[in-house]
């Protein structure tokens, strides 16, 4: 029998197996897409330091340490519902139920569509759609593209999209709607730039912070933004440009956009169509927490973190006995800090299953404080806001679970 | 040429194993351990299925398995998805159909 079963073999899911393995525990991991590595096998960025973040090979070296230690990996595999009954977990998935005292689920995040007219032709893409094309597959998303929202995630694939040869040719904003929320306000899209300004993971970013960073240009501010953008990276980033409608028949052929005042309001007869072959949309992400949920597994919304996560301590437990969690399930961050979670996760898993001694103590806290500091060197970071929102949720821990988490640190269910 | 191959970080793309398969009748091929998703793209198609009740077309939207956009049927198996199902040698893939709308219809008879 196994000991633990991990859902999602990106870097929170693997780094979690090898931790947990490493103690002797026997450990299968599952994912639903083809290859493992999660989001890792598609990133592919350029660091502060000049040296280049290559997810293909952080995932070859997590997948070779793995399987060291004779942790067993299953590709293909959807889970669909996850439920305890008396001391065991049951994961139910396509190729029929696993069961296990310890689930750690590491699904990672999912992108927010922003369904503007159009967005269901063929050709239109998910910003992370293009990456995974691109970067994994090896396929040319198109010839000629629009990317509709403007974020980091959008930027740092707009970089990839380049490095293989690919031409966007231009960057707009989604019109501002209730569905397109501070993605369609100019301003709001720029003080998030700005933010991201000092973590800047590629060269094309850091360019495009220095200019939006300028001070006489920012007190003109968004009222000034150049009718014809600026340029990041060869690429035009139309902050006073929204994006109305995608057309198209069969497939994409082009982006009916608008000029827009400061605020993003459309000014009336300023459309235009663009014309092009794809589009990706970047909406931005937010945490797959659906099995979590499924699990009964209580949640907090925390906007800081992403949207809904499940309540989890520091050391990756759930309110519920032998369920933890890991990775951008818990809070949209780096792939980096997933695998720090990870770690730690595998480590508390490890030590629930009485592994480790007395030293467990003391590499869990290990663990624990390098989750801090990768967070603190992050280079790519989705949400300024983060340490706020990870301080929210321990203190939310902290007043609802902490006196169990002497003796037994989690509810019984089931 | 529709694939990526060379790459100034990810390097040259390796020599793979070319796979044929069908996809509405047409024969293709697919580099082997490649999705269904990749495959017709890498190919020039884009639409994988109509709208089950409107008929409008659609493609891959997040590539990854969240959105059930891509589902196409594979050796008779219907909502299959593109983007997470590998092609197998001679793999015979149909793409997603209009399905007639019954309630539609007798509340149009009415
Ligand atoms: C499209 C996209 C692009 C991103 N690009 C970047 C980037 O360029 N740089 C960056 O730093 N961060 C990026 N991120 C953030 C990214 O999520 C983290 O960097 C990191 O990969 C998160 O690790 P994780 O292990 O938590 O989840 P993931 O890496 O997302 O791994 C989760 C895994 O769980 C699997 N899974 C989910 N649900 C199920 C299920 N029901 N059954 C079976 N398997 C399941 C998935 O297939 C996936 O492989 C991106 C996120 C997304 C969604
Ligand atoms: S494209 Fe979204 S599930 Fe396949």
């Amino acid at each position: 029998m196994m000991d633990v079963i991990v859902i999602g073999a990106g870097p929170a899911g693997l780094a979690g197996a090898i931790a947990s393995a490493s103690f002797g525990l026997k450990v299968t991991v599952i994912d639903e897409f083809v290859k493992p590595g999660g989001r890792l096998i598609g990133q592919l960025h350029q660091e502060p330091t000049g040296e280049w973040w290559n997810g293909i090979k952080e995932s070859e070296r997590l997948l070779q340490e793995a399987k060291k230690l004779s942790v067993d990996i299953r590709c293909g595999v959807s889970v669909y519902n996850l439920e305890k009954d008396d001391d065991l977990w049951n994961v139910h998935t396509n190729i029929g139920t696993l069961t296990a005292p310890y689930v750690l689920v590491a699904t990672g995040a999912a992108e927010y569509p922003i369904p503007l007219p159009g967005w269901t032709l063929p050709g239109v893409m998910s910003i992370g759609a293009a990456q995974v094309m691109t970067n994994v597959h090896r396929v040319e998303v198109g010839k000629k593209g629009i990317i509709i929202g403007a974020n980091i995630l959008a930027f740092a694939i707009l970089n990839e999209l380049q490095l293989a040869g690919i031409h966007v040719d231009r960057i707009v904003l989604p019109e501002k709607s209730p569905l397109s929320g501070k993605a369609g306000e100019p301003e709001e899209v720029m003080k998030s730039l700005l933010n991201a300004a000092h973590l800047a993971p590629s060269p094309l970013l850091r360019m495009g912070s220095r200019f939006m960073k300028n001070d006489s240009f920012r007190k003109i501010g968004m009222k000034f933004f150049p009718k014809n953008g600026v340029k990041v990276n060869g690429t035009p980033l139309l902050l006073r440009k929204a994006a109305i409608e995608i057309i198209g028949t069969e497939q994409v052929e082009g982006v009916r956009v608008a000029d827009t005042d400061e605020n993003g309001n459309i000014i009336p007869g300023s459309e235009k169509i663009y014309e092009a072959d794809f589009v990706c949309i970047a909406g931005g992400l937010y945490p797959l927490a659906e099995l979590a949920a499924v699990s009964g597994c209580p949640f907090q919304y925390i906007p800081e973190l992403g949207g809904h996560v499940p309540i989890h301590s520091e050391l990756m437990e759930t309110p519920l006995e032998g369920l933890f969690v890991a990775g951008n399930i818990t809070g949209i961050e780096s792939g980096k800090i997933a695998m720090a979670q990870g770690t730690t996760a595998g480590y508390t898993i490890a030590k629930h299953a009485g592994k480790g001694g007395a030293a467990i103590n003391k590499q869990l806290q290990e663990a624990v404080q390098n989750v801090r500091s990768v967070r603190e060197q992050a280079a790519i970071q989705f949400n300024p806001e983060i340490n706020s929102g990870r301080r929210k949720m321990s203190e939310l821990w902290e007043s609802l679970y902490s006196k169990n988490t002497r003796e037994n640190s989690q509810i019984k269910i089931g | 040429m529709t694939r990526i191959i060379n790459h100034p970080i990810l390097g040259k793309l390796e020599d793979k194993k070319a796979v044929p398969f069908t996809f509405d009748g047409r024969t293709f091929e697919a580099f082997e351990n490649e999705t269904i998703a990749a495959a017709l793209l890498a190919n020039g198609i884009r639409k994988l299925r109509v709208h089950e009740d409107s008929g409008t077309p659609r493609g891959f939207y997040c590539n990854i398995g969240h959105c059930m956009e891509c589902r196409v049927t594979v050796n008779d198996q219907a909502n299959v998805r593109a983007c997470l199902t590998v092609v197998e040698k001679d793999m015979v893939i149909e793409s997603g159909k209009q399905h007639p709308n019954i309630v539609k219809r007798m509340v149009e008879q009415q």
